[in-house]
């Protein structure tokens, strides 16, 4: 421990710690811009400078780390001038089009300009004019917004280690950019969206697709429905101020409803497809003992990470499509049948936590129906921004029911929205179909986990599944290259791209403002984790072979798991996508 | 040498760094070693223990000629005690101010004395592995370094166990990418990791965490070429030249509108007018002098009423410019001070490296209103501004090079005041530079 003076207040504090987590300890809040706790101390922005007993000049308070003895102040005339002169510096490079910008009153660069009461704009000139980036079918980059944070580049090379930005050219024109400043469409981005999850201005956001959703919903011809993912239930509720983690599945159906949709449907009805069809694939590779691990492939970043990094085990990805997908594909098909409208005039939309699912759903391959699987995707907070827009409040509407024949969905399939989820809902029916037995315990906490883990289901016979766990894509990595090597050998392995919890801290899910946004996502996640879970175990029926529409669906339409059917519509392949370096060059780099 | 010494007579002055440039073949080793060239390696490593070499060069109060001033030996006893599973020494060779080619000059005229005040250096603070940082624009001088790297290791005079003794140690050259702020000391340690040369905050200092986050001593082209002569003649000897609290000698690359332009070494406390009239013989067409530039595009610009000062650290520093690396840039009567500060500010403008927001923004809201002021656009206000945004950016840039970016504006306003006003207020443009103005 350490004695410090901040502004003439006297406290002890750890070693080691720095002189804005010291000025917290006593309510004093330094403001901040690029510094992220845990993720980006940079010392980049200097709006937290202070004055230092001894120190020529003022420090950043984000990056001064305590000692004995030392004497801060952080609200001398010197300090809030500076810290005001940084400000409107920032400003004075920053294109005004907050009225229509996708992070307004959720900026926090607004919120500092607002906090230091800047009325008026001290600086005129020039201004750095870079063309939007929007070819991504996922992601948008406006880097006329960028404050040079570097946010995006902690994210994407420390926590992801996909390493699509850096900061690239000098002076006044330095701007965070994919390498040659390449469209995101032209580099490995996997399209997690963790680097929107981070910045703190509308620089990088999504894909807009509300406008192509209100259209469908206005055209008379089109049947429009919209499956929802397992995270969005207990996510969207934040939208609306509700505590974090609630779930409100049927508040949901009913603002979607509302909303104009004409019939609302769970993708938790696909998932319980997936855990059948990927189940059957790892029932024959433990039979074959060919191909093993087989990795999940339900999410989209996760698979383009492998496409892109791990090119070899291509073989080892489950060829079954995500469960967005499988519902598409089923949407069109199956329920056009059923319900007797042409294909042609379904207009079909998923609300996902994600936005890779925009570019999952944007894959030329993704059309087995025999149009587009999936029409367009909305994040979480797309669909919030549309109840809103109708004027709806989540919070005071009635619970109502998913439609069928495609509503009904197990507890199996709800809890594919946390990390572990699908490992563990297909882990329910494997050991079922296996062993004759229920797994006593259904729930496997052991594999429920932080970052990457592992456990051994013991199959009764002698034999065990090995399975590993990972979320985030720079803990897949470690993962991938204990499996490569040899290292590892698991049978089954489930990653989700995002780390915050997998699907309920997707990159579509609701933006907080603030310094301690990332690590709010790791706590967040928890409650929201929790709040699926609690789903899971109000579900009457917990594993997905048992549920009685999948099985409707089987016997009157797919036949069986693995079927020629289920084989067209419902699995995919795979393909290299490596950019940078050969695999094995850059397996050798990794070694020496 | 005959037509050397008819231009600066020898005689003003006092050859330490230089003193083998022009007179040996820097490609010879031979040559270097006929000179005393790495006796004081031998003794270094033969006779001393670490900390009396650390303490023979505090003794000399030889101070960092990159520009900083910091106490060599201090340095480097920081970095002894300094905690690290390794340590190391780096060259900082990115000489890169306009008009500045007195790490050049040594680097391609006596390479050797690099090679040995860094192998010194690494023997002082305990480190076995050394870089010399050379911008890529200096292509002769990176040859030069080279072949008297890979020759002193042919002799044995780094490498493995450097007369048989139990120190070894290896040396390469890193080559920079022509940015400008790598010669700042935090870019260069990370440009040699290989990563983009932006600065890092200070504190930690490299002393504790430098390269590969372990205690890492840079010095200076210059500095180190002193090294040698130090160990050698000892401490005191190089202590009785120059003022007290800045010894030895320092060279200065002479340039702009003097009659003699070129490298002098004199020693410190040198008057400008002494260097400016004596030996640079003056301003050329009878013309009358108007300012000296000092440190670079760090530095400031100094009237007639300090030509008398001694050229020292800290005396620099009190009339609002700086020692720098040795940039020294005459003006006569016929330049424009506005201009002036705006053609450094365009230099620090564009070689700034965009990480902190005062470096990369308030830098160029200066150049605006410099640009605004030469142009006949100016408003009163500007100055004021000028003076306000210099100051901020002086107390919260991250680096050196942005911190001290405002000095050009803030010397040429504190001598030059009535010239800013005239081209606000009168638009005129005394000097009869700026185009518009006239």
């Amino acid at each position: 421990m350490v004695n410090i003076r901040i502004d003439g207040l006297d406290i002890e504090v750890e070693v080691g710690i720095t002189v804005l987590e010291a000025a917290q300890k006593l309510n004093i809040d330094i403001p901040t811009l690029c510094y992220l706790e845990e993720l980006n101390e940079v010392g980049a922005c200097r709006v937290c400078v202070v004055e230092i007993e001894g120190e020529a000049n003022l420090q950043p308070a984000c990056m001064y780390e305590v000692r004995e003895g030392l004497e801060v102040r952080t609200n001398t005339p010197q300090v809030i001038r500076a810290r005001k002169e940084v400000i409107e510096l920032h400003l004075s490079d920053h294109p005004f089009d907050c009225l229509t910008c996708a992070a307004n009153q959720n900026c926090e660069l607004q919120s500092l300009a607002k906090q230091h009461g800047i009325r008026e704009l001290k600086y005129e000139g020039d201004r750095n004019q870079f063309y939007i980036d929007d070819l991504s079918p996922a992601l948008v980059r406006e880097p006329s917004k960028c404050i040079r944070c570097r946010r995006c580049i902690s994210v994407c090379s420390d926590i992801q280690e996909v390493h699509i930005y850096d900061v690239i050219e000098r002076g006044f024109d330095t701007v965070a950019a994919p390498a040659y400043n390449e469209s995101l469409m032209d580099t490995p981005c996997i399209t997690c969206g963790q680097c929107i999850m981070v910045c703190p201005t509308g620089a990088l956001h999504e894909q807009d697709n509300k406008a192509e959703v209100w259209e469908a919903l206005a055209d008379e011809s089109k049947h429009v429905v919209i499956q929802t993912a397992p995270a969005i239930r207990v996510t969207i509720g934040e939208m609306f101020g509700m505590e974090i983690g609630s779930l409100v599945t049927g508040k949901l159906v009913a603002a979607l409803k509302r909303v104009g949709f004409d019939k609302v449907f769970d993708d938790c009805f696909g998932a319980d497809v997936v855990v059948l069809e990927e189940g059957q694939e790892l029932m024959e590779r433990l039979e074959s003992g060919r191909d093993l691990p087989q990795f999940t492939s339900c999410c989209p970043g996760w698979v383009k990470f492998c496409e892109t990094f791990y090119p070899s085990m291509l073989d080892n990805l489950s060829s079954c499509k995500s469960p967005q997908q499988v519902f598409g594909a089923l949407v069109k098909t199956y329920y056009a049948e059923q319900e007797g409208i042409d294909p042609k005039n379904i207009f079909s939309v998923s609300t996902m936590p994600c936005v890779a699912k925009k570019y999952e759903a944007q894959r030329p391959e993704m059309n087995d129906s025999g149009q587009r699987d999936v029409d367009a995707v909305l994040t979480t907070r797309e669909l919030g921004e549309m109840i809103k827009e109708i004027g709806l409040d989540i919070k005071n509407l009635p619970d109502e029911e998913y439609d069928q024949p495609m509503g009904q969905a197990t507890g199996a399939g709800v809890i594919f929205g946390s990390t572990g989820g699908v490992m563990e809902a297909s882990l329910r029916t494997v050991y079922e179909k296996l062993t004759g037995e229920r797994l006593e315990k259904l729930e496997l906490k052991e594999i429920r986990s932080d970052g990457f883990k592992e456990a051994e289901i013991d199959l009764k016979d002698g034999r065990t599944i090995k399975a590993a766990v990972a979320r985030g894509t720079g803990k897949a990595r470690q993962l991938m290259d204990k499996v490569v090597s040899g290292e590892a050998d698991y049978d089954f392995v489930e990653v989700m791209a995002c780390p915050a919890g997998g699907c309920v801290g997707g990159g579509g899910q609701p933006i907080y403002s603030g310094r301690d946004k990332w690590n709010r996502m790791y706590e967040d996640r928890l409650q929201r984790s929790e709040g699926l879970f609690k789903a899971d175990r109000e579900k009457e029926c917990r594993v997905a072979h048992e549920n009685p529409d999948v099985k409707k669906l089987y016997a009157e339409f797919l036949e069986e798991p693995h079927s020629e059917k289920s084989q067209q519509l419902l699995h995919t392949s795979y393909q290299d996508r490596q950019m940078y370096t050969h695999e094995e060059q850059y397996a050798e780099e990794r070694k020496s | 040498m005959q037509e050397q010494e008819e231009i600066y007579s020898l005689e003003d002055q006092k050859r330490i760094a230089l003193r083998n440039c022009g007179l040996i073949d820097p490609e010879e080793i031979r040559d270097y070693i006929a000179r005393d060239g790495y006796k004081a390696l031998a003794k270094t490593v033969r006779r001393s223990s670490p900390p009396e070499i650390i303490a023979e060069v505090k003794s000399s109060g030889l101070r960092g000629r990159g520009g900083g001033g910091f106490p060599t030996g201090v340095k480097w006893e920081l970095t002894r005690e300094a905690v690290g599973r390794e340590k190391y020494v780096i060259c900082n060779a990115d000489e890169g101010d306009p008009g500045a080619f007195m790490d050049r000059s040594l680097l391609e005229g006596d390479p050797h004395s690099i090679v040995e005040g860094l192998t010194i250096a690494a023997y002082a603070v305990g480190a076995q592995q050394g870089y010399v940082y050379v911008r890529a624009e200096y292509p002769l001088a990176v040859r030069r370094l080279e072949k008297a790297i890979t020759d002193a290791k042919e002799l044995g005079l780094i490498g493995k166990n450097i007369f048989r003794s139990n120190f070894s140690f290896d040396l390469e050259v890193r080559v920079g990418a022509g940015a400008f702020v790598c010669g700042e000391e935090t870019a260069l340690l990370n440009s040699v990791q290989g990563d983009r040369g932006d600065p890092r905050g200070k504190p930690p200092f490299p002393a504790t965490e430098g390269l590969w986050g372990q205690p890492t001593v840079i010095n200076n082209v210059e500095t180190l070429a002193n090294i040698p002569q130090i160990i050698l003649k000892g401490g005191d000897w190089y202590s009785q030249l120059g003022t007290a609290d800045s010894t030895g000698t320092k060279v200065f690359a002479l340039a702009g509108d003097v009659c003699n332009t070129g490298l002098v070494e004199v020693p410190m406390g040198t008057t400008l007018k002494e260097i400016i009239f004596d030996l640079g013989g003056g301003i050329p067409d009878n013309k009358g002098f108007k300012a000296a530039q000092t440190g670079g595009p760090s530095g400031g610009c100094l009237p007639e009423e300090h030509l008398d000062i001694p050229m020292e650290y800290d005396t620099l520093i009190e009339v609002g410019s700086m020692m720098g690396s040795g940039g020294l840039i005459v003006m006569d009567e016929e330049t424009c001070m506005v201009d002036v500060a705006r053609f450094y500010l365009e230099f620090t403008q564009d070689e700034a490296c965009g990480k902190c927001t005062p470096g990369r923004v308030g830098t160029k809201r200066l150049l605006e209103t410099l640009n605004k002021i030469v142009e006949g656009r100016g408003e009163v206000e500007d100055i004021e501004k000028l003076k306000a945004l210099s100051r901020d950016i002086k107390k919260t840039a991250l680096c050196g090079l942005g911190q001290s970016a405002p000095n050009p504006i803030l010397s040429t306003l504190q001598y030059f005041e009535e010239e800013y006003k005239a081209h606000v207020i009168d638009k005129d443009c005394p000097a009869g530079v700026c185009e518009e103005l006239v």
